[in-house]
């Protein structure tokens, strides 16, 4: 077990490594935006006397290396700063009182929707991409498997918003089941947070369950040629069971990595499908922070983006020893 | 329906009891029901500070519902009492005093007066406060209360439209005091008080008990703003009944929304309007006849019609609109005419024009469109236009009042001084055609005595023949007014009257509308 231990240290190790060279990609890619925050939500309405203001009270008049160790030092601690955008300008004199909205309460809440948005498509997706893949193995060459494949092929190849719209179209505009708009709200009760969420969860679900399944299909049938499988039909157990209890566990490896991808996706990918479906989660969030230049919330929505990454795919490596024996005792 | 707006009915007491009798259907306001709204414009940026309001979703919610002004453009244009029930000025236009409304309190009890008045003005002026209506109350030398429920103030430079200027979005009265915590918690005198308020995602507001507009607006008891900033998603809200308005209607699917019967498109023409302003201080701008020459290259009937589908008017280079007082609907319109504006080049003795145009999306949608248009329909006369597309990002600050000649647009100004003073006064930074005063002498010269001038006969003379300068000499081509267009369920009324200020019934929808 120690290995895995290390192993295990190792990876975070990298992972920290690679959030902090992300952190100066991400610091040097937002402050090449052209346009700041000053002009943007001044819009055309703003005088050099204002910009300048605001800019000083930001502190952007200060050169881009001292900014970035501020922030980086910041973010060690746990403080991502304070959002620009819920900045105090509006105090009565004009001084800063210092009353600012952190860029940890504003993303907070539209995390956890994201989350939850996350958590309702992967409850729907996963089974089904997985269920869809052993189907698939079993029958494979069918017209079933077939069918699967194409229309979740063709589903993934289509861009989100027009998968979005389609499902607007037949299950809001059409047969008005669910509404087009998840406009969730804190204090919403769950069952009708559940209703809105439904069509984008089913829309996401569109995008990522081609991967799983697809893969899911694969590992399978890669094993079916397995002498130990061809063992296991030569004694006389169900295709289903030689599947589910031979075949799956040896390739579980695969499929959870490409899950584990998947939900790195629902959790970075979602910013077209909720913008679409006014879904106020960190993706929207990220868009309209992009729009005022709120620098203090995009840096911090790109480091959670990747540390989701690189945090999801350090779970699928461990899953993936743990789940293969060879892996687990190394020689 | 008639042609006879109900509010044009009811000043003429006696047609209205007429009308009662014939049985012409009077649409009679009723309270209750919750309004749903779908608002394109908001941002995680958005404050109760209606000092950086800027965009459709704050102006509704900011003095659409939550804050009073000291006065209010009605919806027929007629400039009427909010917190001010009535105004009188010097001959000078210099001194103004303002009786303001007794028996108002705030959302949180503290009764209004005149100190209110002047902290909420005082605002704008703060050492370091970032407000646009600053100009505005910069021209105020003094103000003074001169009574419990009275404000005097003295102009540094007499203006006669100044109680115009007054009812501007910005100039919300907060309560004296306490304007920190009413920025916070959205604290106002409006007909609708804040129950929950997330920047950029929803705002629940509800009706206050006993107000002074009772009987006249507010019908709604509570109202739901909803912030959705992309076009499909908002007309998608309406098409479905999430939403009961929406602002902003996307020409795309304007069509399905017209094949709607549970939806009403309306839209009016208000003073917004798209120009392409030359800087005239560098060549060729600075020659007269290039100028004209290309005030008649530009087809603007098509650009309302391919660019606007229709929704909007073609411009006459002057900036000054159809919910201006003293709009100039009778002048001689610039014409799309590329013999005259190759014989114009050649009095300019040139032989030809080359020229940059910049364009982005940033100015206005479809303005890269636009210029190409302008390419085309420029070529016949001799010019050639080269296309310059911009990057959007950072248009305002690199591209606008920098490149020779660019696109833009104006949301224009409720008044004409304020229209010609923010952008065509030598001088001022928003200059964006750098007319100086060498070469609008008269222009300048009118400008400065109309805006003194309290005889609404000579004003109109005076501000027609700005509109005709402009028009003729000025260093900007407007192609078009662009309508305001706005969508609303049939579940929704209001009085026939649409306010043109401002899009959604000049944003106070939500004060004026009812369910039917």
């Amino acid at each position: 077990m120690n290995s895995v231990l290390r192993i295990i240290l190792q990876r975070l190790a990298l992972g920290v490594l690679t959030l902090f060279i992300v952190s100066i990609v991400i610091f040097t890619a937002v402050n090449m935006l052209p346009g700041d925050f000053a002009q943007a939500i001044l819009g055309q309405g703003a005088t050099p006397e204002a910009v300048a203001a605001i800019r000083r009270d930001l502190g952007l008049d200060q050169p881009p290396i001292t900014r970035y160790f501020q922030w980086l030092g910041g973010a060690l601690q746990g403080d991502l700063g304070n959002s620009f955008a819920q900045a105090n300008f509006a105090s009565f004199v004009g001084d800063d009182s210092g009353a600012r909205t952190t860029v940890a309460a504003q993303i907070a809440p539209r995390f956890a929707n994201t989350m939850f948005l996350a958590g309702v498509t992967a409850a729907i997706a996963v089974p089904f991409a997985v269920g869809l893949g052993i189907l698939a193995a079993l029958y494979r060459n069918s017209a079933f498997d077939k069918a699967a494949n194409v229309s979740t092929l063709s589903s993934i190849s289509s861009p989100e918003f027009f998968m979005a719209y389609i499902l607007i179209l037949f299950l809001a505009v059409l047969n008005p089941i669910l509404p087009s708009l998840s406009n969730i709200y804190d204090g919403m009760p769950f069952s009708e947070r559940l209703q809105k969420t439904l069509l984008p969860a089913l829309t996401l679900t569109l995008v990522v369950t081609a991967h799983m399944m697809r893969m899911t299909r694969a590992a399978i049938i890669n094993l079916l040629a397995s002498p130990y499988i061809e063992m296991a039909r030569l004694k006389g157990i169900s295709p289903m069971r030689v599947i589910v209890k031979h075949a799956l566990p040896n390739a579980l490896a695969p499929i959870i990595n490409v899950i584990a991808l998947n939900l790195a996706y629902l959790i970075t990918g979602v910013v077209v499908v909720e913008v679409v479906f006014v879904y106020p989660g960190i993706g929207q969030l990220f868009v309209d922070s992009v729009k005022i230049r709120d620098i203090p919330v995009v840096q911090a929505c790109c480091l959670i983006f990747a540390a989701a990454y690189i945090l999801l795919n350090l779970t699928a490596d461990i899953l993936s020893i743990l789940s293969n024996p060879r892996l687990r005792h190394p020689k | 329906m008639t042609n006879i707006s109900r509010r044009g009915l009811l000043k003429t007491g006696a047609a209205a009891g007429v009308l009662a009798a014939t049985g012409l259907p009077v649409r009679a306001q009723q309270r209750g029901g919750t309004l749903r709204l779908g608002l394109a414009g908001a941002n995680t940026s958005d404050t109760w500070d209606s000092r950086t309001h800027s965009d459709s979703y704050m102006i509704m919610a900011g003095h659409g519902a939550v804050f009073d002004t000291l006065t209010e453009v009605a919806a027929d244009g007629e400039l009427v009492g909010e917190l001010a029930e009535s105004w009188e000025a010097s001959a000078d236009a210099k001194t103004w005093v303002f009786k303001l409304r007794t028996g108002v309190t705030f959302h949180n009890g503290k009764p209004f007066g005149a100190d209110d008045v002047i902290a909420s003005l005082q605002m704008h002026t703060a050492e370091g406060a970032k407000s646009a209506a600053k100009p505005i109350v910069e021209n105020v030398a003094e103000m003074t209360k001169t009574g419990e429920h009275e404000v005097t103030m003295v102009l540094k430079a007499g203006n006669a439209d100044f109680p115009f200027l007054l009812s501007d979005y910005h100039l919300c009265i907060f309560p004296d005091g306490q304007i920190e915590e009413a920025i916070a918690n959205g604290i106002g005198t409006g007909l609708y008080k804040v129950e929950s308020f997330d920047p950029g995602v929803r705002t629940l507001l509800s009706r206050v008990d006993g107000h002074y507009k009772d009987g006249r607006a507010g019908w709604f008891d509570s109202v739901e703003i909803i912030a959705i900033n992309d076009a499909s998603a908002r007309m998608n809200a309406l098409m479905t009944g999430q939403v009961d308005a929406v602002n902003r209607v996307d020409f795309k699917t304007e069509p399905l929304m017209r094949a709607n019967p549970m939806v009403n498109i309306f839209e009016v023409t208000g003073n917004q309007h798209y120009t392409f302003p030359m800087l005239t201080d560098l060549d060729p701008y600075s020659n007269l006849k290039v100028r004209q020459a290309l005030k008649h290259a530009i087809n603007r009937q098509e650009m309302v019609d391919k660019i606007l589908q229709g929704h909007g008017k073609v411009g006459n280079d002057h900036p000054i609109g159809p919910a201006n007082t003293y709009y100039a609907a009778d002048l001689e319109q610039n014409s799309y005419d590329p013999d005259k504006a190759a014989a114009l080049l050649k009095e300019a003795g040139l032989d030809g024009l080359q020229v940059d145009l910049s364009a982005s999306d940033a100015a206005f949608a479809g303005a890269v469109d636009a210029a190409q248009l302008y390419q085309a329909s420029a070529k016949a006369a001799g010019i050639d236009i080269n296309v310059v597309q911009e990057p959007a990002d950072g248009y305002w600050s690199n591209v606008w009042l920098k490149k020779a000649w660019c696109a833009c647009y104006w949301s224009g100004r409720a008044t004409e001084d304020w229209m010609f003073s923010t952008a065509y006064e030598a001088g001022v930074p928003w200059n964006d055609t750098q007319w100086d005063e060498k070469d609008s002498a008269r222009f300048q010269e009118l400008l400065l005595s109309a805006r003194a001038e309290l005889d609404t006969n000579v004003r109109r003379d005076q501000y027609t023949e700005m509109q005709m300068i402009m028009s003729k000499e000025g260093g900007t081509v407007v192609p078009m007014y662009a309508n305001y267009v706005d969508a609303h369920s049939t579940k929704l009324t209001n009085s026939g009257t649409i306010g043109n200020v401002f899009q959604m019934d000049s944003s106070r929808l939500i004060e004026r509308w009812w369910f039917a």
